[in-house]
């Protein structure tokens, strides 16, 4: 049996319906998804407030801001997906599925559609407050930062149903979150500068897709025009989620014990 | 023609050794009973036939297929002992999601979810529902395919006596317009109701038989009586 046979688009799609319909019916979750980061951020944005900024450095919240557009899909996704592929491993809806047509990747990129969509909506209503409540400032386009929560979010998404495979309860699932979301947050740059890191600290950095998502926001926040960097930096970040869900793929079991 | 053929199915779980060696067909178009008592490996042979179940060797061949093969995927539906569909979902959007994967409309899924009884509850959500109607609803998600082979790991196990025989009776016409149907049960009374049954006891198959068969055999009209004089006579306790 191949491991992943070939994709069809209308299962892929049924599946997005699927995991939408089922958020839609979660209104609290649904209100927590789009609520929660602007809130979260309003909190950052009151910290640092009153702190004088030093002349001719940038605003430290315009920093720290925009970096957290691009850590908090990645975080809430992952931990909303893990938790969901969880469901389906103990519900027995998994099992289930794998003896339908539909494929296991066709199953991963639904999900990975579903909740990427959810994300958009998240990125838009986070940019949207952040940038008129909170004068949060931003040189480039903010599509351009709603599609790097997007990017980063499918990420989250990706590196969620993977981390799904190796806990076998939601207590489990629920302590992967910091195990895997943490160091990525603490590399990433936003806490120490990424030139000052020791050298195998900046070569586990570098190796943490979310450094590439923070560095691509930055880019945006500092020049009007989209930069190649910008580009090559979402690339990364597309590419590890596309890994990410190959693997997750090579973890679903069609035969278990 | 023999819709599924085990032959030597050996299948370890853990370290115990759930069925030690099994070989038997099923023929088409007939309600199979699988009966036995609980933990006799009833779940394990049915995974094994829907080809879930990582088997140690021997073969499962389903309508001439390996089972789990791509080309069956179609063909084979699977219903587990406990009810395997989104509790966050309604009735309708269950076996509408189910319906899509096996490349049918939503004119079939909510047939399908006319047909076990939950007209009037399609638009409930699932996790709102009774057991019994929350089984009736994973059934739904495996009858909207149309399945040639329909695997069915105790159905009507926690429905009242009335639906029960509804279900069987909706078997039966399942089987005459030719679906394969193979369903466990760990009640005796239900073994009356198939075509032919598999007796299964610690893994091994005490009896391939028929209901009318069996009587004969175990000397008794009363089928768990037949069964237990069947199992005292293999084990030379006398009855």
């Amino acid at each position: 049996m191949s491991a992943t046979r070939h994709l069809t688009a209308g299962l892929t799609l049924a599946t997005t319906t699927r995991v939408l319909r089922q958020l839609r019916h979660d209104h609290r979750t649904i209100a927590m998804m789009l609520v929660l980061p602007s809130l979260l951020l309003g909190l950052l944005y009151l910290l640092w407030r009153d702190v004088p900024t030093v002349p001719g450095q940038p605003d430290t919240f315009d920093r720290v801001g925009l970096t957290m557009l691009g850590v908090f899909p990645f975080v809430v996704m992952f931990l909303v997906t893990s938790i969901a592929m969880l469901r389906e491993r103990t519900s027995g809806t998994l099992e289930r599925l794998l003896t339908t047509p539909l494929s296991r990747l066709d199953l991963l990129l639904g999900y990975g559609l579903a909740f990427g969509l959810a994300a958009a909506l998240q990125a838009i209503g986070t940019v949207t407050v952040a940038t008129t409540l909170y004068d949060l400032d931003v040189a480039g386009s903010l599509w351009l930062v709603v599609l790097i929560a997007v990017v980063d979010a499918v990420l989250g998404v990706a590196l969620g149903l993977l981390a799904s495979a190796f806990a076998r309860s939601e207590f489990q699932a629920v302590q992967l979150m910091p195990v895997v979301v943490l160091p990525h947050f603490f590399l990433c740059g936003l806490l120490v500068p990424r030139e000052q890191m020791a050298g195998w600290l900046q070569a586990i950095s570098d190796a943490l897709p979310l450094t590439y998502a923070v560095e691509a926001l930055r880019e945006v926040g500092r020049s009007v025009e989209a930069t190649g960097t910008m580009w090559t930096d979402v690339g990364i970040v597309s590419g590890a989620a596309l890994l990410a869900l190959a693997l997750a793929a090579a973890t679903l079991r069609r035969r278990t014990d | 023609m023999d819709a599924v053929t085990v032959t030597d199915l050996v299948v370890d779980r853990g370290k115990r050794r759930v069925l030690p060696g099994l070989t038997f067909a099923v023929p088409e178009g007939q309600v199979t009973g699988l009966l036995g008592p609980s933990g006799s490996g009833k779940s394990t042979l049915m995974r094994a036939i829907v080809g879930v179940q990582r088997v140690r060797s021997g073969t499962v061949d389903v309508l001439g297929h390996p089972a789990g093969s791509p080309a069956l995927r179609s063909r084979v539906g699977y219903v587990t002992q406990a009810p395997s569909v989104y509790g966050d979902l309604t009735v309708r959007e269950n076996a509408r999601y189910f319906a899509a994967l096996y490349g049918r409309g939503t004119g079939e899924a909510d047939a399908a979810v006319a047909d076990v009884g939950l007209r009037e509850a399609a638009g409930q959500l699932v996790a709102d529902l009774s057991g019994g109607q929350r089984g009736r609803a994973s059934l739904a998600c495996a009858l909207v395919g149309a399945p040639e082979v329909l695997v069915l790991d105790e159905p009507t196990v926690g429905l009242d006596p009335v639906l029960r025989v509804e279900l069987w009776d909706m078997f039966h016409a399942l089987a005459r317009a030719g679906t394969t149907l193979v369903v466990s049960s760990h009640v005796m009374d239900e073994a009356a109701r198939c075509d032919r049954l598999l007796l299964l006891r610690d893994g091994a198959l005490l009896a391939d038989t028929t209901p009318a068969q069996l009587r004969s055999d175990g000397r008794s009209h009363d089928l768990e009586e037949a069964f237990l004089n069947v199992v005292r006579a293999r084990e030379g306790v006398p009855a």
